[in-house]
Order: structure tokens, then C-alpha cells, then sequence
């Protein structure tokens, strides 16, 4: 097997890690959590950081009229669907296919991986502006519009008296490492062809 | 003009001489009194070394305080009611205080032990005596809440207790009085030769610490006052003083003081377990309450129970001897080693320090002194180690510091004095504010001391604090023991009488402490785990509320279809499962106490309205940015009304 096509190997593997390790994490800080809510995303399920953290996110983000967090979303079947479809297509790129195929892996993931980091943040838009009318308590920005409670994609944000952090994790780090592989093993294959 | 120079800087010198040598004294002063205040300040947000469990005395209850600060965290509420915590008053806790004389509503709670294994504090459980209508409780230290009370029948006075053997297999239990056993209608005046002191091991299960009776000890009719495991060497051993070993039964403060020498009782445990297991003993008819909490069910059962077995100790050779010891003995103290019983003569100017080993060896040699009941009387003699020479009045209780060392309160004379085990020699004294009962290091009464603190708890504070009327606070003092002398660093104030304090390092019990109850582990018949389960229902003039409480409202929180002459359980669940969220909940005219409910737990109480009209209930414990808005009503029609009942919550009418 050449090289590059052994690196190929590891890049269609790699991002099978998300199946076991957290996709992303968000994590509410206050005065009054000396252990801060959080709450980790893997590609088919919401967990507590800690035991009950959702629930008590939950019952926090009723005040300002914010959605629960559902139990499920449809993303947790599509994504590990998707997951699963374009390892099999790496691996099979990697057994049979040169290294123009990888590139097209490589584009193929980055298209993906985009495309879900924007449904991420659409969610977290509609999350944090798609308020109950009924809010218990309603803010104001300086500007005069109603304030929204969205967490940042990636960073950290003070909202009120929380301040919410928003970081990939493990298995994202995963899946960063599988794509890169992928444009090595393009480049690899491309200087030895 | 030379001379007048000459003269006022000599006065000049002087001044500066007087001034330094002031100045000198004054730094050492602040730099004394910094230092002692530096020894128990624990900064915000940090965490105190030590847990101390002082009881309350009187009070029934156990506080929880931290050393070295003295700051108090919490009073477990374990004999008395307590209508802050609903202790005795909800309907889940008011089976704990059932006892064979029905419900009692308070005790005096004084000698608190912590669970062992291997002769060394294990942080699992806190067992404590109730003195007036005997009993004994166990806390659970995850919890820190009681979860269990078992009654002691035949007992009176419930005083040489509740100390635990060295791996736990027994609390101990001991009578002060002597009665008629079985009680019974006799004359006061034929106390002597008919009444028994009886001495009760309870048997601990070494899975969830509950307590069995698993035998009475049927003494003669003395006092028994104080008790100690033996350990080590002297594992399998129990140690009772005994005071009126005259037998009078009126004016004993002169009666009971003539005798020359009382005795300390000592059993052989391990003796007497095997010759119970071989089916030894006596079954005797009896009656006593045997009270249990349950974490899962938020409820507390009380089974009647008609039996206890008891042993007269004539048929147990060798199980039982006495030790001759010097003027009614108050503490019977145990060191680390398990080689000295001190015997702490209230009314002795000595304090006497018998040997275990040479104990055991005047018993193999029969060396006897004649008998009591039958019970052989070992020569004094024969087991003495040896006598503290003059060391102060009014020796009371004796600790160990694990260093060699022991420190012997003296109520008389009030303080407390250090000296060595061996040597018998005085090292140290410094007074107490006033007149000291108990002393406690933590880990006190186990094989392994942590010497770094004693605790003294005193009898009378008079001016050392604010004055607040007639009745000042209680107060314990805090001394530092970690050098060659004691420093006196701390007063604080105590609930009720600090009788007794049981402490150990905070490592040992901090991280088991438990958050919160799972609410899916819940398994309150009348708990409502979520806005679904809640409902009312009707059962003639019974109507049972099942109600859900979390931030900020109550489900439902408008009830209609109560009548006067109801009796109405409100069964309210906290939903909550966060950290230190509890809610509080109170009705109008309910002739009960508030219901603090901790997150996951469910908690009822009665309210039997008697006026018709629209009554409001609300949360009493501020709970959230919106806890005043957290309440609702419940309407009460008259009682040939036909309103059905009717329940909501949010609807807008």
C-alpha cells in the first residue's frame, strides 16, 4: 500500500472518534456555580457536563424565555449517518482510490463540516432570539432591540450574569485531524506520482 | 546651664528607655494575640480542618461546627422537633419519635461517637444517646440528617452511652438508673438488692449501620455513668464506671458519696456474644420503639418490638469483673493503646489509672477481693497503674492526644490539665471559662487521635460575652495542643448545653456528602416526579394534595373543592436537582411547622381548615429571583358545599 494512501486509511478512520468522544461543549459560568453548567454536544446526543446541568440550563433559560433543550434533534440521525456514509467512502478512496480522490475527500468534509457548523449556529440563533413573548424577563440591548442570549459558535461571551464559553472538543479535534490527513495524503501522493 | 543640659538629657534617655521597653512589650502583645487569632482564621471560602459533632444537651439536637474556626454549619435535628427543619412535625419524621411511652418530643442528646473500623474513625455514622427516655439515634454523615432511633427498654437514664467498639460491632448503651426489671408497682424504700442496672449491645450491621439489641447485661442495682470500648490489647472488653454502689435510692448527693471506692465494671463482650450465639440468655417480654429513616422513601416507619434477651452475668464466668476505684467516677477513658482505663474520680483528689494488662493478669491469678451480686471485686491494688498525684479538683473526663499524652478536665477547679501516661506527671494546666464538663480531640475515643486541638466544653459561661438576660449562651473553648503547652485560641458560643462533641478530619466525611436526593429514586408513595403525577383526591374528609414544587412555582397553585371539617395532606415534591435549591412551603392556620424540602425529597403536611374563605400558602425559603411570587390559594366552602375539587396551574381565568 503506498503512503499516501495508508495516511488516507487513518483520515477515513479518524473521524469515527465522534461516536465516543464530544463534538462540542458550552459552558455556563456564574457566581452562584462554583461548578458551571455544561452541557457537552456529541453527533447524537445532548449530555450534562455534570449530572442534572441541562435540566438546571433549563430551568435558567426559562426566566429570559428561551427554549428547553430538546431530548433529540433531527441532526442526531443525520450526522451520524453522514459520518459513517463518508468513512466508508474514505476508506474506500484509500483502498482503491489515488490521491485526486483524496482531495475530492478533503473537499467533500470541509463542504460537510461547514455546512454543519452553520445548522449548528442556526440552531443556536433560533435558540437564543426565538424568545416566549412571555418571558418572565425581558432585556433590551443599548440600540433599543430585545436583547438575544445566543452563545458564541466559538469563544467566549458574557450574557447577563453568565459567562458562556463555546469550544470544540475531542471528538471535533478528531475530525479536524481526519481532514487534514486527507489533504496530506493529496499532497503526498501528488510530489511521489 | 552645663548642668541642666546634662540632667534633662539624662531625663531624656529614661523617657526614650521607657518608651522602647513599652513600645517592646506592646508588639509582643499584638504579636501574641495575632498569632492565636491567625491559628483559627479560615479564610472565606475556605474550609475548616475538622468536622466537630458537639450535642446539645438539652437541646436533643447535634450541631455541626468546624474547627479551628468554632463556625457552626448546621443542627441536625435527632431527638427534639424542630419546626425549622420539620422535624417531628411532617408527617414522614413524626414516627422517629415514636417510643413505647408513645410520642415524646424531645430528649437530652449528650454523647456523640463516630462509626470505627480498625480501631480508627471512618466518617460513616454518628450514634448518640438520649438520656431521659432511653434511646439511642444514628446520623448518617452523607446525609447529615438521623436515620434511625431505637428505643432501650429497661433502661433509665440513658447516660454510659452510645460509644462504639473498635470496628463498630457494637454501640453500647448503658443505664444510669437502676429499676425494677421487668418495671413493676413496688416500694421505692426495697430498692436495695431488687432493682438492676441493665447494659444494652446493640449490634450494628456493618452494611447500613442499624442497630439490634442484641443483649442486656443485667447488673446490680449502682449507676453506671460512662463508658469505653477497650481497644487493641483490650479489644473485646467494655469499661463502665459506677457511682452509688451504696444503693440509696433518696438524697444521693450524701448517700452515694460514702463509700471509699466504686467500682469500674469491667465486660468481657466477646464473652458474652459467644455465649448469646450459643443460645445463652433469657427472653423477657419488653416493649420498645425501633425507628428507621429511609433516604428512598423519605419516610420514617416505627415497629413496636416485645422482646429483648438478657443475660445475667452469673452465668457468663469470667465475663464480668469490678475494678475498686476511688470515689464515684465520672469518665471511664480508654487510651489509644488500649492499656490504661482511667478512672476519673469526681470526688477523689487522685485520678486513678488502672492496667489492662495487669487486669488480666490479677484475673488469671484470682487475685479477688470478695464479690458483689456474685461479681468477683479485683484488689485494687493489683490493676492500678498508677495515680495523677493532686493534679486538681473535680476530675470529670479524660482524652488522649496520641502523643503519649492526656488531658483530664476538672470541673471543680475549672481547667483542663495535660499530663503523661507512664509517668503520671502534671505537664501542663490552663484554666477553662467556666467549669468544663466534656473535652474532646478529634478522634478522641478511637486508636488513633489527631492531637492537634482540644475542645472543652464548659457548664457556665456568666460574662464572658454579651450578656442576653438571664440565660447567657453556652460556650465551648478551643485550646491549640500541637506544643509542649496549651494556648487557649478560641470562645464560641454553642446551641444548648455543649455536652459532648465526637470530631474528625473534615477528609474523612467532605466528599461523601451527598448534593442532592435523584428524584427518580424517589419512591414516595405520594410523590409527584413531574407536572403529570399531581393531582387531589378525595377519600371522604381526607383529601391528599400531590403537589410539585420547583423555581418559581408551585403545580397546582389554585385548589378548589376544600371544605371545612377536611383534613388535607398537602404532599409536596421538589423537582429541583441542583445544588443547595431547597424550597419552603407554609399555610395559613395550619396547625403545624413550615416543610423545608430538599431537591428530589418529598415531604407532607396536615392542615385541617376550620374557616371558610380563600386561604394563600407560599414558599418560605427564598429560592430564586421570583421566590415571592412563588405561592397560590386554596379556597375552603363551607362543608355541606358541593364544589368538586378542582386543580390548576397558569390557566388565566
Amino acid at each position: 500500500m503506498k503512503k499516501s494512501n495508508i495516511i488516507m486509511l487513518l483520515a477515513a478512520i479518524f473521524p469515527l472518534a465522534l461516536f465516543v468522544f464530544p463534538l462540542w461543549n458550552i459552558t455556563l459560568e456564574a457566581p452562584q456555580y462554583p461548578i458551571p453548567l455544561g452541557m457537552n454536544i456529541y453527533i447524537n446526543d445532548f449530555a450534562d457536563a455534570n449530572p442534572y446541568d441541562i435540566k438546571n440550563i433549563n430551568l435558567m433559560n426559562h426566566y429570559v424565555g428561551m427554549k428547553y433543550i430538546p431530548d433529540a434533534i433531527p441532526e442526531f440521525k443525520i450526522f451520524p449517518i453522514g459520518i459513517i456514509i463518508t468513512s466508508i467512502i474514505g476508506l474506500i478512496f484509500a483502498f482503491k482510490g489515488n490521491y485526486k480522490w483524496f482531495l475530492a475527500w478533503f473537499i467533500l468534509m470541509m463542504v460537510l463540516s461547514a455546512t454543519g457548523l452553520y445548522d449548528f449556529y442556526l440552531w443556536e440563533h433560533d435558540y437564543g432570539h426565538n424568545l416566549d413573548p412571555k418571558a418572565i424577563m425581558k432585556f433590551t440591548n443599548p440600540d433599543g432591540s430585545v436583547m438575544g442570549f445566543q452563545p458564541p459558535l466559538f469563544g467566549t461571551r458574557h450574557i447577563l450574569n453568565f459567562t458562556a464559553h463555546s469550544y470544540p472538543r475531542l471528538g471535533a479535534y478528531f475530525l479536524g485531524l481526519g481532514i487534514t490527513m486527507a489533504l496530506i495524503a493529496y499532497l503526498t501522493g501528488k510530489k511521489t506520482s | 546651664m552645663k548642668q541642666i543640659l546634662k540632667i534633662s538629657t539624662g531625663f531624656l534617655m529614661i523617657a526614650l528607655a521607657f518608651t522602647s521597653c513599652n513600645n517592646g512589650e506592646s508588639k509582643s502583645n499584638s504579636a501574641l494575640s495575632s498569632s492565636a487569632a491567625e491559628k483559627v482564621y479560615v479564610a472565606p471560602g475556605e474550609h475548616d480542618e475538622f468536622y466537630a459533632f458537639i450535642s446539645g444537651g438539652f437541646s436533643g439536637q447535634l450541631s455541626v461546627y468546624g474547627l479551628p474556626s468554632g463556625r457552626l454549619f448546621k443542627v441536625i435535628p435527632v431527638f427534639s422537633q424542630d419546626a425549622e427543619k420539620a422535624w417531628g412535625y411532617n408527617e414522614e419524621t413524626k414516627p422517629m419519635l415514636n417510643t413505647s411511652h408513645g410520642f415524646i418530643p424531645w430528649d437530652d442528646a449528650h454523647h456523640p461517637d463516630i462509626s470505627q473500623t480498625a480501631g480508627e474513625i471512618d466518617g460513616r455514622y454518628v450514634y448518640i444517646n438520649a438520656n431521659n427516655t432511653p434511646r439511642i439515634a444514628k446520623i448518617d454523615l452523607t446525609t447529615f440528617e438521623t436515620t434511625e432511633i431505637i428505643e432501650i427498654p429497661n433502661s433509665a437514664g440513658n447516660h454510659s452511652s452510645s460509644f462504639v467498639t473498635e470496628n463498630t460491632e457494637y454501640v453500647v448503651a448503658g443505664t444510669r438508673f437502676s429499676v425494677p426489671i421487668p418495671q413493676r408497682d413496688m416500694s421505692i424504700k426495697d430498692y436495695k438488692g431488687n432493682f438492676k442496672g441493665s447494659l444494652s449491645f446493640l449490634k450494628v450491621n456493618p452494611d447500613n449501620g442499624e442497630m439490634t439489641i442484641k443483649f442486656q447485661l443485667l447488673m446490680p442495682g449502682f449507676n453506671y455513668d460512662l463508658s469505653h470500648p477497650g481497644r487493641g490489647k483490650s479489644h473485646g472488653w467494655f469499661f463502665f464506671t459506677t457511682y452509688n454502689t451504696e444503693e440509696a435510692n433518696s438524697l444521693l448527693e450524701v448517700n452515694a458519696s460514702q463509700n471509699d471506692k466504686d467500682f469500674i465494671a469491667a465486660i468481657n463482650w466477646k464473652k458474652i456474644e459467644e455465649y448469646v450465639n450459643n443460645g445463652g440468655g433469657t427472653k423477657m417480654p419488653t416493649k420498645y420503639a425501633h425507628n428507621i429513616y429511609s433516604d428512598e422513601t423519605h419516610t420514617a416507619t416505627s415497629t413496636m418490638i416485645n422482646e429483648v434477651l438478657t443475660v445475667n452475668p452469673l452465668e457468663v464466668p469470667g465475663a464480668v469483673y469490678l475494678l475498686p476505684t476511688p470515689k464515684s467516677p465520672h469518665g471511664c477513658d480508654v487510651d489509644p493503646s488500649g492499656e490504661y482505663i482511667v478512672g476519673n474520680g469526681k470526688l477523689s483528689a487522685n485520678l486513678t489509672v488502672h492496667s489492662f494488662t495487669k487486669m488480666v493478669d490479677a484475673i488469671e491469678n484470682k487475685k479477688f477481693d470478695g464479690e458483689a451480686y456474685g461479681i468477683p471485686i479485683l484488689k485494687f491494688e493489683d490493676v492500678l497503674a498508677g495515680s495523677v498525684e493532686q493534679p486538681g479538683l473535680g476530675p470529670l473526663h479524660t482524652e488522649f492526644d496520641g502523643k503519649g499524652n492526656a488531658y483530664t478536665t476538672f470541673f471543680i477547679s475549672s481547667e483542663v490539665v495535660k499530663w503523661k501516661l507512664g509517668t503520671w506527671e502534671v505537664l501542663d494546666r490552663k484554666p477553662t471559662y467556666y467549669s468544663v464538663g466534656h473535652l474532646m480531640i478529634p478522634g478522641g475515643n478511637s486508636a488513633k487521635p489527631f492531637g492537634k486541638y482540644v475542645v472543652a466544653m464548659n457548664k457556665i459561661t456568666k460574662d464572658r460575652y454579651l450578656p442576653t438576660g438571664p440565660e447567657v449562651t453556652q460556650s465551648a473553648q478551643l485550646y491549640d495542643i500541637s506544643g509542649d503547652k496549651m494556648e487557649l485560641l478560641l470562645d464560641f458560643p454553642t446551641i444548648g448545653e455543649p455536652h459532648y462533641a465526637a470530631g474528625c478530619p473534615a477528609s474523612l466525611i467532605e466528599a461523601n456528602s451527598k448534593k442532592l436526593y435523584k428524584l427518580e429514586d424517589n419512591k414516595h408513595p405520594y410523590a409527584a416526579k413531574s407536572d403529570a403525577d399531581t393531582k387531589v383526591v378525595r377519600k371522604g374528609n381526607e383529601v391528599h394534595v400531590q403537589m410539585t414544587m420547583i423555581r418559581s412555582h408551585f403545580s397546582p397553585d389554585n385548589i378548589e373543592g376544600i371544605k371545612v371539617g377536611d383534613k388535607v395532606y398537602f404532599h409536596i415534591t421538589n423537582l429541583e436537582q441542583d445544588y443547595d435549591v431547597p424550597h419552603g412551603v407554609a399555610m395559613i392556620g395550619a396547625n403545624t411547622s413550615e416543610l423545608l424540602i430538599m431537591p428530589g425529597q418529598t415531604e407532607t403536611f396536615v392542615w385541617e381548615p376550620k374557616q371558610v374563605g380563600v386561604w394563600p400558602f407560599y414558599c418560605t425559603d427564598f429560592c430564586s429571583a421570583l421566590h415571592q411570587e412563588m405561592q397560590g390559594y386554596v379556597r375552603v366552602s363551607p362543608s355541606a358545599s358541593n364544589i368538586e375539587l378542582s386543580w390548576s396551574l397558569g390557566e388565566v381565568f
